[in-house]
């Protein structure tokens, strides 16, 4: 066993692990946060997508153990209380989704790519930046509005955060 | 994936002294290969030795006619360094035809160059840009470095540290992808130097990356598309595999060193 400790959506976890056990494994059984899913287990379809020191990287090739020291945030951690994220709440708007199950994927590596591409998002970007994540319901239409959008609404965090 | 012993050095000479310890081990860099093969157990080190924490395996650095890039650096990290795009722009171009955003967030280049994949973007790159490869015990010319499919000159615990490029007038990276994977069905990096062309393809060789000869005299001698008129590579040398067949890769090796030329002499 190895000790790994980190910073799950803001809080410290410290744990023995036994060495092959993948982030997304520790992720879902040991900290029983399972909105982080297993789709392909073979680093292709991003339904394991969580940020690693705010960098979108695929769970499921992750050790437990190379995560030790770092911070770690997966879809549970983004909403603030009760009110959804604004990517969260472009995917519900925009009916980003039909089965949902890549959708914490995708959630995830869409605010990545507003982190690194900024607020406005155009249609051939946001499609080019989603191939490391497969939908096998929706034909892309709708999440890739719903990620424009949702990139709009992050831009406008701030002003709402400000009025409250 | 089988258990194993994980280590977490914090300096090359910790690594390396690991590394003559334990038995049977293997180096860890982003893992974006020998994780998913541990997986499917085609790969069951008994001990791992992980080289994430190293501090002297990053970093990018231009001196003088060199751009050096530290071996433990993300792809994504060469895809959007200033140095990188201003020194040598087709080796960010390149960096950034790897895998998907995810995959740039954790792959690396010493792990790419160390594994030699027959189908992966870098020992293109190195071979075309004629590059160094610096281990924790000498220096490694590409031309002697890459020796066959995921066969390298590294002996057993020797550790990448960095790769030195020298800077060329122009180059570029032409890549035919394959839509699922994102491997190269074939690659083809041209750069030009002050004494001569060199041509490098991956993908599609039999044996892994190889440079061609015949184009890279013709492009010395005029480096335009044109002068690759007339030049065919062997089919026999070539891949075949149910994506793409000999004859398919080999015309492709044409039409990508073409495009790359293009590429590198618009700019």
């Amino acid at each position: 066993m190895t000790t790994v400790s980190l910073t799950v959506n803001g809080q410290s976890v410290t744990a023995d692990v036994d060495p092959r056990t993948l982030l997304v494994q520790f992720l879902r059984d040991n900290l029983r946060l399972t909105g982080t899913h297993v789709g392909c287990d073979t680093s292709q379809c991003g339904a394991c997508v969580v940020h690693l020191n705010g960098q979108a990287v695929k769970s499921c090739t992750v050790l437990a153990v190379q995560a030790n020291a770092s911070v770690v945030t997966t879809i549970e951690g983004i909403a603030d209380g009760g009110e959804l994220h604004p990517m969260q709440a472009a995917f519900r708007e925009h009916h980003g989704l039909q089965c949902g199950f890549c959708t914490p994927g995708m959630i995830m590596s869409a605010i990545d790519i507003v982190n690194r591409k900024g607020n406005a998002l155009d249609e051939q970007t946001i499609r080019a930046e989603l191939e490391g994540n497969l939908c096998r319901c929706t034909g892309y239409h709708n999440i890739v509005k719903a990620v424009a959008a949702g990139a709009r609404g992050m831009a406008q965090e701030p002003l709402s955060q400000a009025a409250e | 994936m089988y258990a194993f012993e994980y280590h977490r050095p914090t300096s090359v000479k910790e690594a390396a002294s690991l590394a003559g310890q334990a038995e049977d081990m293997k180096f860890l860099a982003g893992g974006h290969t020998l994780l998913p093969t541990m997986k499917l157990r085609l790969a069951g080190p008994a001990n791992l030795i992980d080289l994430g924490q190293i501090a002297e395996l990053r970093g990018i650095e231009r001196a003088g006619d060199a751009l050096t890039i530290g071996a433990m650096m993300k792809h994504g990290e060469v895809a959007n360094s200033a140095e990188v795009k201003q020194a040598v722009p087709a080796l960010a171009e390149m960096a950034e035809l790897i895998g998907d955003p995810h995959v740039r967030n954790r792959g690396t280049i010493g792990g790419s160059i160390a594994n030699n994949d027959p189908s992966a973007d870098y020992p293109a790159a190195c071979l075309a840009l004629n590059a160094t490869i610096v281990t924790n015990q000498r220096k490694i010319a590409a031309d002697d470095f890459f020796q066959g499919i995921f066969t390298t000159a590294l002996e057993e615990g020797e550790i990448i540290t960095h790769v030195s490029f020298p800077i060329p007038s122009q180059a570029a990276y032409a890549k035919f992808r394959n839509p699922a994977s994102r491997y190269a069905l074939v690659g083809v990096f041209v750069a030009k130097h002050a004494d001569g062309v060199r041509v490098a393809v991956t993908g599609a060789g039999s044996n892994g990356v190889f440079r061609v000869q015949e184009m890279e005299q013709a492009l010395s001698a005029n480096f335009t598309p044109d002068a690759l008129n007339g030049i065919v590579v062997a089919e026999d040398e070539m891949n075949s595999d149910i994506h793409a067949d000999a004859a398919y890769r080999a015309h492709l090796v044409g039409v990508m060193a073409r495009r790359a030329v293009e590429a590198a002499t618009r700019a």
